[in-house]
């Protein structure tokens, strides 16, 4: 297949999974203004620092109150980062590589589009909020069941899943780097209420509240969290999932190929090193270094893949 | 439904009674009420919309997508009509092809003085450097559209030949597809030749055009300009029907003697090139040096005889509105017989003679730039205020040469589902055309084009018009 449309739906993946990630920040940060009005602008700051647009936030709002941030993330499309920039991002990638969809994944996409256009059109009010966020998440999955249910498994899924998967990865990783210091154990020690609230909400912003309670039971507690959020395979925000999914995305195109790609060389090493640590490890050479680096690797590896598969010449 | 005398109307004919190609969908039409056609109408919009056929109009910010409106009511021709059309759009792009060949190489029919020479080499579309070649097959012109409009029921006259890029066959197959999910029953009812097989069709009459160069299967591709093209969904959707590549001039480049596109294993020659983008677009090293769009170097290649191209360059010549007016002429010297299909009669401005024939009849003529498309730059008489005709006299009498003129037709209506119910509205058809070294196939249908606007003759999208699905009856 084309280089560019390798590219095109690796970015167009990339594009809906973030934006589905932006809808869960959003989400959790108005579950804590709706609880705690006190530490919301925290938390709106510290989400807008987690999606890495500080500087375009201040250019364009003075305060961070629900009203800015929500605007902000959902339907501002002078900066890409809202989530109608980047619909309207892999809808255009979508149109890019229409060719290697099928007409059930190109039309959810497209539908996707336009159901949200509309609904973001005005100023979304405090009382629509929670129904424009299940549509998001609704329409997203739509996508998602699309490429499931009707896509070959050959190297065009192969493509849109690394997409997926480096860009979840990512997004984990950034939350973590953002509320580190809520998992250290020094601070998890004072064990006072508002430190529940912040576990909550991490879990909260990657869908795994149920998750975790299925697997921990109802009690979390900063290791455990941590060590689900990185190393737990059965969830599928994690880490270790994202980054297993995106190791075997390359051995598939690998054997496909019968060529062994430098990525795939990449990624394996970031396995190993991920196996030879443990939840305490992490802790002992410090959390903050350890999603550090992993962001640091992880951008590393999507750039190689990029160059691997030629997606821009 | 009320209908104009002056004009013909394809169902209704005189005004009395259906015409017979109409009597079934009458029939079918008599038992429906207005409202479920009005609904039907919404769920074809919504159709379009989630299927993104779009277009982008030139001149409005990049990502305006625009619907071209779909009409509910289709456009029935019998089974004989279309055999005789046939017969005649086959001649003529027979000769088509006999006269690109003749005019890059020995140039029989300026030697015979059946054409003037200058119109041949001072014309922009002219491209000295196909002069003494010859592409696969001598097919120079492998996809055409031409344009047909009707005054009676016997009386068909060819428009414009769209013999370099013809484009809106994406909207007959999709037309037809809106039409099978919304009145299924009415395909079980009434015998409709099929236009599904287009694309395949056309993926053999490319891969049959393949160079000497090709090794196995044919690796065919089109080349679009890219994402922002007005007809960039057409090709997506041909490359996707046809199972080829999709590429833009950013993906290839020369390697080995071969235009090869990147891929995610390297590069890849192409042996085909469908290439929808203009010549002057195609290679900057020896046209439009500022080009992005096209390869560098893609010409030496294609004299070489290492990639075909459809349709090759330098057919624009044949679809040229001068050399339009010497039709008849050339389908009667390449064929040897009397052109089948009439042309409309064309006063060329260039004539002194014709020039003022012209300006003393302006507001009865159809006036129109010999390069032009789209319907952008033409005078339609008399639909114009006298200030228009002014102003467009003063155009003329700068440049005549630009511009050729036309009586203006009586053009056929067929009904259109409008607020107030059936209405007549003006037509034409452009039928499509695939030629190959085995034979030219016509697909039985095409793309009705209608002015919405009721007394309109202009049936451009860019003005406003939509389009309706275009029936081929089995007799």
């Amino acid at each position: 297949m084309l280089g560019k449309t390798a590219g095109g739906l690796y970015w167009m993946f990339r594009y809906l999974e973030r934006s589905e990630n932006a809808a869960r920040l959003v989400d959790a940060g108005f579950r804590i203004a709706l609880t705690h009005s006190s530490v919301a602008e925290d938390e709106w700051k510290s989400i807008i620092s987690t999606v890495g647009e500080k500087t375009a936030f201040a250019e364009r709002h003075d305060s961070y109150t629900s009203g800015t941030v929500v605007d902000f993330l959902l339907r501002d499309t002078s900066h890409p980062g809202s989530i109608m920039s980047m619909i309207e991002a892999a809808r255009t990638n979508a149109r890019l590589v229409r060719t290697a969809l099928t007409r059930e994944v190109w039309e959810a996409t497209n539908e996707c589009y336009m159901v949200l256009r509309s609904l973001l059109e005005k100023p979304v009010d405090d009382r629509d909020l929670p129904f424009v966020l299940r549509t998001i998440r609704q329409q997203s999955a739509l996508v998602r069941g699309a490429l499931h249910g009707t896509m070959l498994r050959n190297e065009i899924f192969n493509f849109a899943r690394l997409g997926t998967f480096i860009e979840r990865a990512g997004s984990t990783a950034r939350i973590l780097d953002v509320k580190y210091y809520v998992l250290l154990p020094s601070v998890s020690f004072v064990g006072a209420p508002l430190d529940n609230v912040q576990w909550e909400t991490i879990l909260r912003s990657v869908s795994a509240a149920t998750a975790y309670r299925q697997v921990h039971g109802g009690d979390p507690t900063a290791p455990l969290i941590a060590d689900f959020l990185i190393f737990d395979r059965r969830m599928p925000r994690s880490l270790a999932f994202c980054h297993s999914k995106t190791v075997s995305n390359l051995a598939y195109l690998a054997a496909e190929y019968g060529v062994r790609s430098p990525s795939l060389d990449r990624a394996e090493n970031i396995g190993v090193r991920m196996g030879e640590q443990t939840i305490d490890s992490v802790f002992e050479q410090g959390l903050h270094q350890f999603i550090q680096d992993f962001i640091h690797e992880n951008n590393a590896l999507g750039y190689t893949i990029e160059q691997d598969f030629r997606f821009n010449g | 439904m009320e209908t104009d005398s002056r004009f013909f109307d394809e169902m209704m004919g005189d005004g009395t009674a259906r015409r017979a190609p109409y009597a079934e969908y009458g029939a079918w039409l008599d038992g429906e009420d207005t409202q479920r056609l009005h609904r039907m109408s919404g769920e074809a919009e919504a159709f379009f919309r989630r299927t993104g056929i779009t277009f982008n109009v030139y001149g409005e910010a990049a990502a305006t997508e625009r619907l071209i409106p779909f009409d509910v009511v289709p456009r029935i021709i019998a089974g004989r009509e279309w055999d005789r059309l046939v017969k005649g759009i086959d001649q003529r792009v027979r000769a088509i092809n006999a006269f690109l060949h003749d005019i890059y190489h020995r140039r029989e029919i300026i030697r015979a003085g059946r054409i003037p020479e200058h119109l041949i080499s001072r014309n922009e579309a002219y491209l000295p450097q196909m002069a003494g070649f010859s592409p696969p097959g001598n097919i120079y012109t492998h996809i055409v559209g031409t344009d047909l409009v009707r005054t009676g029921p016997d009386e068909f006259f060819v428009l414009e030949d769209n013999a370099r890029t013809p484009s809106g066959v994406s909207y007959m197959l999709e037309n037809r597809e809106t039409m099978l999910q919304l009145f299924p029953e009415l395909f079980t009812r009434i015998p409709v030749k099929r236009v599904q097989s287009y694309p395949a069709t056309l993926h053999r009459a490319l891969s049959a055009s393949a160079p000497a160069a090709a090794r196995g299967a044919p690796v065919v591709a089109i080349l679009t300009p890219g994402i922002h093209n007005s007809a960039y969904y057409e090709h997506s959707f041909l490359a996707d029907q046809m199972g080829v590549y999709l590429v833009e001039g950013s993906d290839l480049r020369i390697v080995n003697g071969r235009v090869a596109m990147r891929t995610t294993r390297g590069y890849t020659p192409i042996d085909v090139l469908y290439r929808r983008i203009d010549d002057d677009f195609l290679d900057p090293m020896t046209f439009n040096p500022d080009s992005l769009l096209g390869v560098p170097g893609i010409m030496d290649i294609y004299r070489a005889g290492g990639i075909t191209l459809t349709n090759a360059p330098g057919t624009g010549i044949a679809d040229d509105k001068a050399i339009y007016s010497y039709m008849p002429e050339i389908v009667e010297f390449y064929t040897g017989e009397p052109a089948k299909l009439k042309n409309v009669e064309t006063y060329r401005c260039s004539e002194p003679d014709a020039l003022a024939y012209v300006l003393e009849n302006l507001s009865e003529l159809v006036v129109k730039e010999v390069h032009g498309s789209g319907g952008y730059g033409m005078l339609v008489g008399p639909a114009a205020s006298k200030a228009e005709l002014e102003a467009f006299e003063a155009k003329l009498r700068k440049r005549p040469s630009n511009y050729i003129a036309q009586p203006t037709l009586a053009l056929s209506t067929v009904p259109i589902l409008s607020e107030k119910g059936l209405a007549p509205r003006h037509v034409d058809l452009r039928p499509y055309v695939i030629v190959s070294p085995k034979g030219i196939e016509v697909t039985p249908g095409g793309l009705t084009r209608v002015a919405l606007k009721e007394g309109s003759l202009v049936v451009n999208s860019s003005q406003g018009g939509g389009t309706k699905d275009t029936w081929v009856l089995e007799d």
